[in-house]
């Protein structure tokens, strides 16, 4: 017990660090689109903390914005997804019937697909842009909470101390609060964090292989493949987007808490 | 046997749930993407400069892009039926021919990925759950907990910067020998090997701590040979089984590491499709990759019926 508490805490230290770093960009103060070619792939100095990229572009700056795209991102695509799914997941279990099989045969549908693919597939109506993204990726992650919110509370509900409520004349409010909520929340809160994590990943490779994000929007995977060719010039500007990403889907890992699966 | 079955229909549904979220997909997207399509297609037939109203026109009869949607809906699947994938739009080469050489490449790749992953994963894992709560046991937990945080692109960039351009010991990309598939393969494989370790580990902590193997050391058997008699087959039961979840791994890594290493695989020409907008190709190559995916786990059902003889009887 006292091994997952430090766990988390770890996990969340190293998000507020991430967290932290992304709050640098505005403090900083400059345009992470501002280009000064006389000044491409400096070292880090006074003018530049943590150097420039081949465009002469603060990488503090495009760092940090990366941060803020990256968090915003897998927040709301988590949150829609984890909304949707948990949502759908309560409803199939407490309504059954004709509504459960058409959300479970959609849910087999999403999965008869690899989730990459599916994002892929989804951001093929406009590459480079945003909407479609975060469409794929919720599309994508909302199957497995809508699964662990309906196994979960099909089987809460099958429970004598539910059936002793129904009969004594409770409604689906009462049950939904006093008996599924508590059983179903604390799974939604780990699956949300790995979905974060899946969120952060899928954003950062597609941009990496040029179907997400573009250049010059500063999102950490667009910036590695940018950074690629000038690995021996700037091994600092190359590994520094590496390593926020890790440190954040390792956060959120260890945030979650447990073995997934 | 009956179980065996039923699991292989279950991936006959799943194989043709694929063929139609990939068939519609694909339909809606030459309907909503801005443009004529007509127009599109004459252009890549006739080039750009040779292409007006009239040619879109004549390929808008040809193709019957003039008919209502629903028609056209029930023409597209009724293609898709007989395997009719079409015209590349960027290359003109029929996307069957393109695909039946992608596929192959992919397929190498896969299985040098799998079976690097087996080599490295379950081995690591079985020495660590051979000795629970030991040394290695702990390293190899952080080992795996960190390799899962890092993307596979990463651990690509970081393999072809370290092997192939610091030590030149191999190339960084393309298709010819044995040694253009190590990089690609490896990248897959130790994305795999952290999660099978874990998998692994846990077998094996599994059937050490068991009776039956307890009984087996009891009765006089070496460490090695009650592992080998006893417990390799149990434990390899839940790796095999976890391989299933792992398809998906490998199937969305290939996507990104094809790319990644200029592997002319399936994942590297659906990444061009969809940059190109070549709307077949797309379908072509979505679909090939959705239906490996089902074959792959059909072929895993397979191997744990093989495996278990419990569920034989069942």
């Amino acid at each position: 017990m006292i091994r997952l508490r430090k766990k988390r805490l770890l996990g969340a230290g190293l998000l507020a660090a991430v967290a932290g770093f992304a709050l640098l960009g505005p403090l900083h103060g400059i345009d992470p689109l501002r280009q000064d070619l006389s000044a491409a792939l400096q070292p880090p100095g006074a003018a530049h903390p943590l150097g420039t990229d081949h465009l002469g572009r603060d990488l503090l700056a495009r760092l940090a914005a990366g941060a803020r795209l990256s968090f915003g991102f897998a927040l709301l695509a988590a949150l829609v997804s984890a909304g949707t799914g948990t949502l759908l997941g309560l409803l199939a279990a407490l309504r059954g019937g004709w509504a459960e099989r058409l959300l479970l045969g959609l849910a087999d549908a999403v999965q008869a697909l690899p989730a990459l693919l599916l994002v892929v597939l989804v951001t093929a109506f406009a590459p480079g842009e945003f909407l479609p993204l975060y469409l794929g990726v919720a599309l994508a992650l909302w199957v497995d909470f809508f699964r662990i919110a309906r196994n979960t509370a099909a089987s809460v509900l099958a429970r004598p101390q539910v059936e002793a409520a129904r009969l004594l004349g409770f409604g689906p409010g009462h049950l939904l609060r006093r008996h599924l909520w508590p059983e179903v929340a604390p799974l939604v809160a780990t699956l949300f964090a790995f979905a974060a994590g899946t969120a952060v990943t899928t954003v950062a490779a597609l941009a990496f292989i040029g179907v997400g994000a573009r250049p010059p929007v500063p999102e950490w995977g667009s910036m590695m493949t940018e950074l690629l060719p000038y690995y021996a010039e700037a091994p600092l500007a190359l590994l520094l987007p590496a390593l926020l990403i890790f440190l954040t889907v390792l956060g959120l890992h260890l945030l979650a808490g447990r073995e997934r699966g | 046997m009956g179980g065996l079955i039923r699991a292989l229909g279950g991936r006959a549904v799943q194989a043709l749930l694929v063929a139609l979220l990939v068939g519609a997909a694909c339909f809606l997207m030459v309907r909503l993407l801005p443009g004529d399509m007509a127009y599109r297609i004459a252009a890549s037939r006739l080039g750009y400069d040779l292409v007006d109203s009239q040619a879109a026109e004549a390929v808008r009869q040809e193709l019957g892009l003039d008919r209502p949607w629903p028609l056209q809906l029930a023409a597209w699947f009724a293609g898709l039926a007989r395997l009719d994938l079409g015209v590349s739009l960027a290359s003109g080469e029929a996307v069957a021919t393109a695909l039946s050489i992608q596929l192959g490449h992919t397929l190498l790749l896969s299985a040098a990925a799998l079976l690097l992953s087996l080599l490295i994963g379950p081995p690591l894992g079985a020495l660590a759950g051979l000795r629970a709560g030991g040394w290695w046991d702990g390293t190899l937990l952080a080992l795996s907990a960190a390799l899962r945080a890092v993307p596979g692109f990463v651990i690509g960039v970081g393999l072809m910067l370290w092997l192939a351009v610091a030590w030149d010991w191999l190339p960084a990309g393309g298709v010819g020998g044995w040694r253009e598939v190590i990089l690609p393969a490896l990248t897959l494989a130790l994305g795999l090997a952290a999660a099978s370790s874990r998998v692994a580990r846990d077998a094996v902590a599994g059937v050490v701590a068991a009776p039956f193997f307890g009984f087996a050391r009891m009765k006089g058997l070496s460490d090695a040979a009650a592992f080998r008699r006893h417990g390799l087959r149990n434990a390899a039961i839940p790796v095999v089984a976890y391989l299933g979840l792992q398809l998906v791994m490998l199937i969305e890594g290939v996507v990104v590491v094809e790319s990644l290493f200029a592997w002319p695989g399936i994942g590297h020409a659906l990444v061009h499709a969809v940059l190109g907008r070549d709307i077949p190709m797309i379908q072509g190559t979505a679909l090939v990759m959705g239906l490996l995916f089902v074959a792959l786990n059909a072929l895993t059902d397979l191997a744990c019926w093989l495996l278990d003889p419990r569920r034989r009887a069942a």
